[in-house]
């Protein structure tokens, strides 16, 4: 060995970690931070009355309401379906589990427009079953079930995703242990499964309502922007931006990335109480 | 608990992974599957459990078809490779689950259970850990409660997939002859997968040696590594030295090595020595000590013969020094199959 030398490879010089540093908080700062601070500041540019008045106004209120009702449809319809979704790929063998697979990342991979303009296509008047839902007096689009239906579509991914690399890893013994000893299915999924999964689920599940909250393509497709009746939040702060009301627009603007921090709340709590969650690995 | 397997037959797609396979396990016995990896010993351990059904062919127990009833009918106990120990449950919540399980009247009262794991804690020597998560115990530890986790149900039958795979030397040696303790205290009918041969001879009262999802024989291990019925048995049991050569009158004849071979068909057959089969003779042929290494009782000695080839000769310690140069040796005993 001719050189010793003390520093490895990746040992850069302080001047340059303090730069990469550097320019990676300046860009974190100038993306994520700048944007979501001057939503607080324009919110309150007027002062917190004002503000408050925006959001406590029956509009306001109507569409807080209808998001959380598509949130609490959408986000356990998910958890399900995406848990058995996962449970099928991880532990079975069949034919088509590779469509399967592909088609659980399609929300992901298609525009948010795209997926709401299908249901209008499914459901819409000129639609599929148009005729037969005004027969009937169903209203799916420009309704409420539209909504849910496009927010189920677009965040189902989530919890899926979520849960199949971690049920592919843990394998199926233990499973086949329970039911070696006289477990039933459900039992062994209550008691075996379920447990093993916990916290991937619950992280999924974190994951899938922060976007069900947030979403706007798909939803703004279906949802005819009736006031007070098929507005969710991030719809009802487009229509008070596009009239001018930015105090309004601001302060609704301002209680999603309330949720949004809370969810990330969450996230990180979840991340620092599950062992491994992050590594995967887990026991 | 007698098992009976007749002509089971299970192919993954294609693949045959047992082909054919009959065997009988009796009451009480304790049995290795040994073979090399892939050969279909965990297969044929599954099928036996219920995890996995036959294509074709039945497997009985006590001389009632099982060949499709599930493994909790079986009343078996099945020892995972990796021990599958539930992670979320303590080592005594672990063992309890079989009893858990149960309903109505056949289910113990929660101090029954308690008490049964204790015995079951008691006999695998983990007496006091059943508050531990098994993450928090060394490999072998796991093992064992993987152990008393399947032997918690009464099982009839005891089936381990590699149960000390996963372990190294030191472990290895004290847990087998655990399982043989714990088999002779339980009496119930146990079988365990190994492609580790030492494990087998030590451990098993019979030894089934697979192959390509075939057995090739069956018997106690002193039969399987003394007369072997097949050039693979005798290749894969016991150390050996292979010679590749030509049967002809009644002899055996590869280079310098000459052995009688009555009964062999003639034409190009395969022979096999043991180390220890070798032995110094001055009527034998000559090979050239390489290495003559004394380790415990006994002398490894690495020769070469006039045409090349490697041979391992075994003897005693004391014979190390008459390894020297060059000597003359023969086989006083040797296998032959013809190719
Ligand atoms: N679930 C499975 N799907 C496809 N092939 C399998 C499956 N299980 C086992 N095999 C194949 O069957 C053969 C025997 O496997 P196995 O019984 O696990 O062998 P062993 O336990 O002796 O190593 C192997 O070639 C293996 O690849
Ligand atoms: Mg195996």
């Amino acid at each position: 060995m001719a050189a010793v030398s003390h520093r490895r490879a990746v040992d850069d010089p302080t001047w340059a970690k303090v730069l990469i540093v550097g320019v990676v908080m300046a860009f974190l700062a100038l993306v994520l931070i700048l944007p979501l601070a001057a939503v607080f500041v324009e919110a309150l540019r007027k002062g917190l009355g004002p503000a408050l008045d925006a959001v406590n106004n029956p509009d306001a209120l109507a569409a807080v309401k209808l998001t959380l009702i598509t949130a609490a449809i959408a986000v356990p319809f998910n958890a399900v379906f995406g848990l058995c979704a996962a449970w099928a790929i991880a532990k079975y063998e069949f034919r088509g589990k590779a469509l399967l697979i592909t088609l659980i990342d399609l929300p992901f991979s298609v525009s948010p427009v795209v997926a709401g303009l299908i249901y209008v296509l499914i459901f819409g008047l000129q639609g599929w079953f148009g005729e037969y839902l005004v027969d009937n007096d169903i209203k799916v689009i420009f309704a409420v079930p539209g909504i849910v239906l496009a927010t189920v579509f677009v965040t189902f991914p989530f919890v899926a995703r979520e849960l199949i690399p971690l049920m592919q890893e843990q394998g199926t013994s233990e499973e086949e242990a329970a039911v070696s000893m006289g477990a039933s299915g459900l039992y062994t999924f209550w008691r075996v499964t379920a447990p093993n999964v916990r916290w991937g689920l619950m992280y999924g599940v974190l994951l899938c309502n922060a976007r069900a909250m947030g979403e706007f393509g798909a939803v703004s497709v279906v949802s005819g922007h009736i006031r007070g009746l098929t507005n969710t939040m991030p719809l009802h702060v487009e229509i008070l931006y596009n009239e001018y009301d930015f105090v309004g627009a601001f302060a609704v603007a301002a209680l999603l990335c309330l949720l949004a921090v809370v969810t990330l709340v969450l996230k990180t709590a979840l991340e620092v109480g599950a062992p491994g969650m992050r590594g995967r690995g887990g026991h | 608990m007698t098992i009976t397997i007749r002509s089971v037959e299970k192919k993954f797609g294609r693949y045959p992974a047992l082909n054919k396979v009959d065997l009988e396990i009796a009451d009480g016995e304790l049995l290795a599957l040994l073979g090399p990896s892939g050969s279909g010993k965990t297969t044929l351990l599954r099928t036996i459990a219920g995890l996995e059904f036959p294509d074709a062919g039945q497997v009985l127990f006590d001389g009632e078809d099982v060949t499709f009833a599930s493994a909790a009918a079986r009343r078996v106990g099945f020892v995972f490779q990796q021990y599958a120990l539930f992670k979320h449950m303590t080592v005594a919540k672990n063992i309890a689950f079989g009893l858990d399980v149960r309903k109505g009247k056949d289910k113990p009262s929660k101090v029954e259970i308690a008490r049964r794991v204790e015995d079951l804690l008691k006999l695998v020597e983990l007496d006091g850990l059943g508050k531990r998560y098994p993450s928090q115990l060394s490999g072998g530890q796991r093992q064992r409660v993987a152990l008393s986790r399947a032997l918690a149900v009464q099982p009839s039958v005891l089936l381990l997939d590699e149960p000390f795979g996963a372990l190294d030397a030191t472990v290895r040696k004290s847990l087998r002859r655990e399982l043989r303790r714990v088999h002779d205290a339980t009496g119930v009918t146990t079988i365990f997968v190994t492609h580790d041969q030492e494990e087998a001879l030590e451990l098993a009262d019979r030894v089934a040696i697979l192959n390509k999802g075939e057995i090739e024989q069956i018997g106690t291990p002193d039969q399987v590594h003394d007369q072997p019925e097949t050039a693979f048995v005798c290749g894969f049991v016991g150390e050996a030295n292979c010679f590749e050569g030509q049967v002809s009158g009644g002899r055996f004849s590869a280079g310098p090595l000459g052995l009688p071979a009555s009964g062999v068909r003639e034409g190009s057959a395969t022979a096999y020595v043991r180390p220890h089969d070798f032995v110094l003779d001055d009527g034998g042929f000559e090979v050239r000590v390489d290495r003559a290494h004394v380790q415990g009782a006994l002398t490894t000695v690495n020769a070469t013969a006039a045409d090349g080839r490697h041979i391992e000769i075994s003897a005693s310690r004391a014979e190390a020094t008459r390894f020297q140069g060059t000597v003359k040796i023969a086989a006083r005993k040797a296998h032959v199959y013809a190719a």
